[in-house]
C-alpha cells in the first residue's frame, strides 16, 4: 500500500458507513462485557432483520464510552442517545421505538450530562464511536495520516521538535518531558534501537490504559510509528498485563491488520522507513512499570529494577538506546503532529498541556473513565463529573496516584490537576486513578491498606523499600489492633520519610506517600486509634471481639 | 519428565516458534500454565532444559510473578478482587464471609479440593466494584448473599449463568 492508497480507502469508508442512517455502537469493553454486552450486541443483530431495517441500520462492536457504572452502554448515532444498563429484552424495544419510530425511548437514556460537560475527549476521541476490530474504522476517522504527513513531509528532527512544542510530558506518572526524551534516544548513535510501550498498568482501580487499548488500538500503534521514525528505532514492543485479555486480543489483532496494509514491516507505506512491533506479556507484577524493571521484563526475567545512569534512552533492552513511553503519551502523538504542536501547547495548563485520562471509582454517584483537560479541579472532578458522594454521605477523602499516591482532604479539593500541584501536596499522578472515599473508610485502615499492597509487590532488591516497609506494616499492625503507641507516629513519620529518600526505584520512592498524606490530613484518626482504641468507620479492632479473646 | 502427551507437543511447537530465546520465557511459562492449568516442578525442568537456562532462574522468574500459579486449583474457583475500588467498596466482608461459610483460607483451597479463593490485584472493573469472580462469571456490584449463594450453586454443581 502505498500513501495515497491510504486517503483511498478513508474516502471509501466514510461512504461506506454513509450509507446507513443510524449506527448503534454497542460498548464491548472489559466494563460491559461481564454484564451481558455480548448477548446484547447478538441482541440487536437479530433486532435489526425482524424490524427489516438492516440496510439502515449498522451494528458495530465498539469500546468504552466511560459510563461504565451503567454497563451495558449502547449509543445510537446521529444525536448520540446513550442508553445504559441495557439488557438483550430491552433490545427489541430500543430498535422498535427509537430506528423504526424514531422515538429515543426515554426511560432508559443515560441523562446525566454533567458526567460529559467538563470532559474534554481528545486521547478517547475515537472510545465508543469506532470498531476497534476494524482498522477502516480508525482511517475513517483520520488515522494514519499523521505518519503519512510525517513520511511525506517532516524529518526525524521536525517530528521532535513538534512534540518538543507541545509541551506533552509522560503520561505514565512521572511528568518527563516527551519532547527531550525523544531528542536524547535519537541523538544516541548505538544501534538498533528500540521503543517499548508501557500498557501494564498495574494500579488497583486503574483501567485507563486497557480501555484506550480495548476501544483505539490503532492509535497507540500509530504513536509508536511516529515515535519511531523520530528516534530512529526498527522494533517496538508493547509491554500488556496478562490480565487484559480482550485488550490482548483487540492489540493482537490491529497489528496483524497494520501489517496487512504495510502500516508495519520492513517498508512501512513502501517507503525506506521499517518498524515492527510484537506484544510482550506481564505476568501480575507492580513493579514492572517502572522503566529500567519493565526492561528486564522484556528481556525474560524478573522484573528488577536497576541504578539509573545509565539511562534507558542510552542503555536500554540489551543494552542497547531504548525509548519507553506510556501508551497514553502515545496515542497523543498523532494529534500533535495533525494539528501541530503549538496547538496542543495551549490545552490544559502552561507547564502541563493536553488532557489526562482518570479512572474515577469509589464512593461516588458516576464512577467511570474520565478524560479531563490538565488543571481542572479535583472539586469539578468530583462532584461535577463524578455526581458528589454515593447515598449523600459525608466526603472523606480522594486517593489520587494509586496505592503509591496520597490521600487529600476537602481542604484541598480546589487543587488544580497536574503533575507538579499534586506532587507539592504528597501526591502523585501516577497512572490516573481517582478513587473517592465517604467517611464508612477509615483512613489509617486505607493507608494499611496500600502498604501492604506495597509489602506484596516490592522486588526487594534494595533495603528501605524491603525491609522499612514491613516495619511500617508492623506499626500499622499495631496500631489497628489496638496495642499502637504515641511514639508510633513518629515512628512512622520517620520510616516513610527514608524509605521515600532512600529507595532505588519509583515504587519505593512513593510508596509512603499514602502514609505520608494520612499523617499529614488525618493525624487525628491516628491519635483516636492509639489514644482512644477507637475506629469512628468501625474497620479495625476487629479481632477485639470479646468471645474471641476469651477463646484464646 | 513431561508425559507424551498433546500438551507436550504444544509446549514445544511453541517454544520452537520462540526460537528457545531467554527473552521469550515469560511467554512461554504463561503458555505451559495456559496449557497445563499450573506450573508444576517437572514444567521448570522441562522448560529450564530446553532454552538452556539453569531451574532456579526458570523458578525464579515464575515465582516473582504473581500471575503464575505453582499448584494445581481446586474444581471450583472464587476470585476477589482487592482492587483499591473493591476494598473502598468492602470487598474483604464478602472474602471473609466466603472463608467462614466454607472453611477456606484466601490463596488456598478446601480440604476436599472443591473450591480454591483466590484474590487478584484488579480485574479493571472498578466502576461496578465490589467485583468477585465465581468460575467465570464477573459478580459486579457484589453483595454478600448473592456471592454466598452463587458459590453454593456452583460447588452443588447447579445452573451456572
Amino acid at each position: 500500500m502505498k500513501l495515497a492508497d491510504l486517503q483511498k480507502i478513508a474516502e471509501h469508508e466514510v461512504d461506506f458507513q454513509r450509507a446507513y442512517k443510524h449506527r448503534i455502537n454497542v460498548c464491548c469493553s472489559s466494563g460491559c462485557v461481564p454484564f451481558g454486552a455480548l448477548k446484547v450486541l447478538k441482541a440487536f443483530e437479530e433486532a435489526i432483520k425482524e424490524f427489516g431495517v438492516e440496510k439502515e441500520c449498522k451494528v458495530a462492536r465498539t469500546g468504552c464510552v466511560g459510563t461504565c457504572s451503567v454497563g451495558p452502554a449502547v449509543v445510537i448515532e446521529p444525536g448520540d442517545y446513550l442508553y445504559q444498563s441495557v439488557t438483550p429484552e430491552k433490545v427489541r424495544e430500543i430498535v422498535r421505538d427509537h430506528i423504526v419510530l424514531g422515538l429515543p425511548v426515554k426511560d432508559m437514556l443515560y441523562r446525566n450530562e454533567a458526567f460529559f460537560k467538563k470532559q474534554h475527549r481528545l486521547v478517547l476521541r475515537n472510545a465508543g464511536k469506532i470498531d476497534p476490530s476494524r482498522i477502516e474504522d480508525y482511517i475513517a476517522m483520520g488515522g494514519y495520516s499523521a505518519i503519512v504527513k510525517c513520511l511525506a513531509t517532516m524529518t526525524p528532527q521536525g517530528v521532535i521538535y513538534e512534540v518538543t512544542r507541545s509541551g506533552l510530558r509522560g503520561r505514565g506518572g512521572a511528568g518527563f518531558p516527551t519532547g527531550q526524551k525523544w531528542s536524547l534516544v535519537s541523538r544516541s548513535h548505538n544501534t538498533p534501537k528500540y521503543i517499548v510501550a508501557n500498557l501494564d498498568e498495574g494500579d488497583p482501580g486503574v483501567f485507563a490504559n486497557r480501555t484506550l487499548a480495548e476501544a483505539d488500538p490503532q492509535a497507540i500503534i500509530e504513536g509508536m510509528l511516529i515515535a519511531a521514525y523520530a528516534v530512529g528505532a526498527e522494533k517496538g514492543y508493547i509491554y500488556i498485563r496478562s490480565e487484559y485479555p480482550l485488550a490482548i486480543q483487540t492489540l493482537q489483532k490491529a497489528i496483524a491488520q497494520a501489517r496487512a496494509m504495510t502500516l508495519l514491516g520492513d517498508s512501512v507505506l513502501e517507503t525506506p522507513f521499517k518498524f515492527d512491533l510484537e506484544l510482550r506479556f506481564g505476568a501480575g507484577a507492580f513493579v514492572a512499570g517502572e522503566e529500567t524493571a519493565i526492561l528486564a521484563s522484556v528481556e525474560g526475567r524478573r522484573a528488577m529494577p536497576r541504578p539509573r545512569p545509565p539511562y534507558p534512552a542510552n542503555s536500554g533492552l540489551w543494552g542497547k538506546p531504548t525509548l519507553i513511553q506510556n501508551v497514553e503519551t502515545l496515542a497523543n502523538i498523532p494529534m500533535i503532529i495533525q494539528n501541530g504542536g503549538e496547538w496542543f501547547s495551549k490545552l490544559g495548563t502552561a507547564k502541563c498541556s493536553g488532557t489526562k485520562c482518570f479512572s474515577l471509582t469509589g464512593q461516588i454517584n458516576n464512577p467511570g473513565l474520565i478524560e479531563v483537560p490538565m488543571g481542572i479541579t479535583l472539586r469539578e472532578v468530583v462532584y461535577e463529573i463524578g455526581g458528589g458522594i454515593q447515598n449523600n454521605r459525608a466526603f472523606k477523602a480522594v486517593l489520587v496516584g494509586g496505592p503509591s499516591g496520597g490521600c487529600l482532604p476537602e481542604a484541598l479539593l480546589d487543587l488544580p490537576i497536574d503533575y507538579d500541584s499534586l506532587t507539592k501536596v504528597g501526591a502523585i499522578m501516577g497512572s490516573g486513578g481517582i478513587v473517592v472515599i465517604d467517611d464508612q473508610s477509615c483512613m489509617v485502615d486505607q493507608a494499611k491498606f496500600f502498604e501492604d499492597f506495597c509489602v506484596d509487590e516490592s522486588c526487594g532488591k534494595c533495603v528501605p523499600c524491603r525491609a522499612g516497609l514491613v516495619k511500617v506494616q508492623e506499626i500499622f499492625r499495631r496500631i489497628t489492633t489496638g496495642e499502637g503507641k504515641m511514639e508510633d507516629i513518629a515512628a512512622l513519620d520517620k520510616a516513610g520519610n527514608y524509605i521515600r529518600d532512600a529507595s532505588l526505584c519509583g515504587l519505593g520512592q512513593t510508596a509512603p506517600n499514602p502514609v505520608l498524606t494520612t499523617l499529614r490530613y488525618f493525624r487525628d484518626e491516628y491519635v483516636e486509634h492509639i489514644a482512644e482504641k477507637k475506629c469512628r468507620a468501625g474497620k479495625c479492632f476487629r479481632n477485639q471481639k470479646p468471645q474471641e479473646a476469651e477463646e484464646q | 519428565m513431561l508425559k507424551d502427551d498433546n500438551r507436550k507437543v504444544m509446549l514445544d511447537k511453541f517454544m520452537k516458534e520462540h526460537n528457545y530465546e531467554e527473552s521469550s520465557l515469560l511467554e512461554i511459562l504463561h503458555k505451559a500454565q495456559d496449557i497445563y492449568g499450573f506450573l508444576g516442578k517437572n514444567i521448570f525442568t522441562y522448560v529450564a532444559n530446553a532454552l538452556q537456562l539453569p531451574p532456579s532462574h526458570v523458578v525464579g522468574v515464575a515465582t516473582f510473578y504473581s500471575f503464575f500459579k505453582l499448584k494445581a486449583p481446586g474444581e471450583h474457583v472464587v476470585t476477589g478482587c482487592l482492587g483499591t475500588a473493591c476494598y473502598v467498596k468492602a470487598v474483604d466482608d464478602i472474602m471473609t464471609a466466603i472463608e467462614q461459610d466454607f472453611d477456606v483460607k484466601r490463596g488456598g483451597s478446601t480440604a476436599d479440593s472443591k473450591l480454591s479463593l483466590f484474590i487478584t490485584r484488579c480485574i479493571g472493573a472498578c466502576a461496578m466494584a465490589p467485583n468477585i469472580i465465581v468460575d467465570d462469571e464477573v459478580i459486579g456490584k457484589a453483595t454478600k448473599e448473592i456471592v454466598l449463594e452463587r458459590v453454593r450453586l456452583a460447588l452443588e454443581g447447579g445452573h451456572r449463568s
